[in-house]
């Protein structure tokens, strides 16, 4: 058998991911139907749920912030040739830097909160990734467990601080106190006139514009700077990079603390937008969609603000299935993310090829 | 006594725990053997779990959801392998993909067929679930304190499957270091290549390891659901399949080793357990989650090599292309 054709560039990036998704959501039909509900209804019902009102659509984009974020950081990981699984955690972590910061300067002006913020949620998420990434460099420890076990570390470390240290006395849930006003991100529906009136029950937050932004500062560090040059020479070919004078051990270091720091920033949506306190748990598995996203966007900063809005939707529509299908409810979603990674990842050749036969036999005629 | 009382159920409670473990750990050495990252093993353990208490509550027969267990097991086995092995996919990702995808399937089927908020139902009927087997005159020996106490607790008193895993160690030592089967496994986690020139298919012995891999994972699974507890609850693995392949790779991937990992990981949940709000002397209350977090811990200090030195096997995780 020759070697596949390769594919037009317009095919790789959208036609591809749009396949993989149609094949992830075909058996996420067949499974509604084996449950007995009507598969078209369902998807009706996501759709209607994700964008059906503007309340509907300022959820979708809140979610879909979360996972700019974490898609954006397995995707920088990855063009360094890394598999950071330990976004989960460095969420986490970064997520108590945020909170710190807004329990402790909260009572300031918000302009000096929020760079404070921003700023401690990357270096605690950083930090968090820098530990697997040093390991990984020097010693030669596989990042993929190791960031696998700072996910259960950090867990341990998040519980034992909420319980004991940070929880706020006379109280139950181990939870922080709420932040102060000042500490809280402006929401969209603090706008002014009628665009803030419609996003006004919804969670949606200037951390959206915050996300829009990094994915843009991404992509000029990915491709428009000598060090994103760097990172993807690492990425693509270790042996040269070395000959090119360029040290891939640097590399993965800095490949990975700029992954933990962005996924850190989940905690600016997720607490300072929406939460105003420190709770268990927080990024709820959202460092595992952002693999998702980052597969389906093709690694790209665009595909990533696209596949995060796409799963904003799902997660959105998917906690409204609950209330006109009883039997169904929003674990399908993660059914949905799991064939997506899967479809989108791991069979992408089981795809590409046929694909390329296609194209082929046109090119040929 | 006192003292002794506590360390005897300590220990007793170690066993017990250890086994799900232990077998997912068993799991992960046949497909890391063979050059396949055994990442899937929580997702595998958990889907498992499901399926043995779905039909364990159906049918009311530990013994058939035990085999559904297995199924089940195998049949994501096969689709990583299909993914992994036929397609040279990336076996992280796949098995990430696996993994999340039964988190949610679990839930998603137990809703929709039993109508009970994502679990299955209780299992109490006769016969729904392996039960702890008494050996001969362990209740008469309970009064003697040694070694009747020992005998009673640490010996009789477990379900099945908890001696099955403690039998399959020897028998996994057996099939990876003394039979033909189990030298090929090992060459081809190491150098495929090799194994391919020596006319032997390399694919079909990687399937072959990771539906091993699966039927264990099948008999972990149903261990958790159907005999440790009584029913699948949402994320019951919790973690269980990732602290195996910590376990394996603290064991260095030799069957020994790893049961001694095992143990020690169950151990310190054990600990955990009965430690949770009791004030030491010196130390005062250690803080359960510290305790923990050993496992997570010690496997990465093993990883940098500041404990020892883990050498994985050379091919793991690289697909083998045969046209080059």
């Amino acid at each position: 058998m020759s070697a596949p054709r390769k594919l037009p560039r317009w095919a790789d990036l959208g036609l591809l991911p749009l396949v993989s998704l149609a094949a992830a959501l075909l058996v996420s039909c067949g499974v509604i139907a084996l449950l007995g509900e009507s598969p078209v209804q369902a998807m009706r019902l996501l759709v209607s749920g994700a964008f059906g009102s503007p309340e509907a659509v300022g959820y979708t984009l809140y979610y879909a912030t979360n996972f700019i974020f974490t898609g954006l950081a397995v995707a920088v990981a990855y063009h360094a040739g890394l598999f950071n699984i330990g976004c989960e955690g460095q969420a986490y972590i970064g997520g108590l830097g945020t909170g710190l910061v807004c329990l402790g300067l909260g009572h300031l002006s918000f302009w000096l909160v929020l760079p404070a913020a921003v700023l401690a949620g990357a270096a605690f998420g950083g930090a968090w990734a820098l530990i697997p990434a040093w390991l990984q460099a020097r010693r030669g420890s596989h990042i993929v467990i190791t960031t696998i076990m700072f996910n259960f570390i950090a867990a341990a470390l998040m519980t034992y601080l909420l319980v004991n240290v940070l929880i706020n006395p006379g109280q139950q849930s181990p939870e922080t106190r709420e932040f102060a006003a000042h500490a809280w991100m402006p929401a969209a529906g603090d706008l002014p006139g009628r665009l803030g009136a419609a996003f006004a029950t919804s969670p949606l937050n200037l951390s959206f514009v915050l996300a829009l932004a990094a994915a843009a500062a991404l992509w000029v560090y990915v491709w428009r700077t000598r060090w994103g040059y760097e990172l993807r020479v690492v990425g693509q070919n270790p042996a040269a990079a070395v000959y090119a004078g360029i040290s891939p051990g640097r590399i993965t270091v800095v490949a990975m603390v700029v992954s933990g720091a962005l996924a850190g920033c989940l905690g600016l949506n997720e607490l300072m937008g929406s939460q105003h306190r420190i709770l268990i748990d927080f990024p709820s598995g959202a460092g595992f969609v952002g693999i998702a996203v980052a597969l389906m966007g093709r690694n790209h900063p665009v595909g990533i603000v696209l596949a995060a809005v796409l799963f904003g939707a799902l997660y959105q529509g998917g906690s409204q299935l609950t209330f006109d299908l009883p039997r169904i409810n929003r674990d399908m979603v993660v059914v949905i993310q799991g064939l997506v990674i899967l479809s989108c990842g791991a069979l992408e050749n089981l795809f590409r090829a046929p694909l390329a036969r296609l194209f082929g036999r046109v090119d040929s005629k | 006594m006192e003292t002794y009382t506590i360390i005897v159920l300590l220990l007793a409670a170690t066993i017990r725990v250890a086994a799900p473990l232990l077998l997912a750990a068993l799991a992960g050495l046949f497909s890391e053997r063979s050059g396949v990252i055994a990442l899937g093993l929580e997702g595998m353990m958990l889907g498992a779990a499901f399926a043995a208490a779905a039909v364990s509550a159906v049918t009311g027969s530990a013994w058939l959801g035990l085999g559904a267990g297995i199924a089940t097991a195998v049949a994501l086995a096969l689709l990583l392998g299909f993914a992994c092995i036929t397609h040279r996919g990336n076996q992280v990702v796949a098995a990430m993909a696996i993994n999340i995808m039964v988190a949610g399937l679990g839930p998603t089927l137990a809703l929709g067929w039993f109508n009970l908020g994502g679990q299955t139902p209780q299992l109490d009927g006769p016969g729904q679930r392996f039960m702890s087997l008494v050996w001969p005159g362990a209740d008469a020996a309970r009064s003697v304190p040694f070694p009747g106490l020992l005998y009673a607790e640490l010996l009789s008193g477990h379900h099945l499957l908890v001696y099955l895993a403690a039998a399959l160690v020897p028998l996994a030592a057996w099939v990876l270091y003394r039979t033909r089967f189990g030298l090929r496994l090992r060459a081809v986690g190491e150098n495929p290549l090799a194994v391919d020139t020596a006319g032997i298919a390399v694919n079909r012995l990687r399937y072959q390891a990771v539906a091993i891999s699966g039927v264990l994972c099948g008999v972990a699974g149903a261990c958790l659901s159907t005999a440790a507890s009584s029913g699948f609850v949402r994320d019951m693995t919790a973690g269980k399949g990732y602290l195996a392949l910590a376990a394996l790779i603290f064991g260095k991937w030799k069957p020994y080793p790893t049961l001694g990992a095992c143990l020690l990981f169950a151990f310190t949940d054990a600990l955990a357990a009965r430690l949770q709000g009791v004030a030491l002397p010196v130390v005062g209350v250690v803080p359960v989650q510290f305790i923990l977090a050993l496992p997570y811990v010690l496997t990465v200090l093993l990883l940098a090599g500041f404990v020892g030195k883990a050498v994985a096997p050379l091919a793991l995780g690289t697909p083998y292309a045969k046209e080059k």
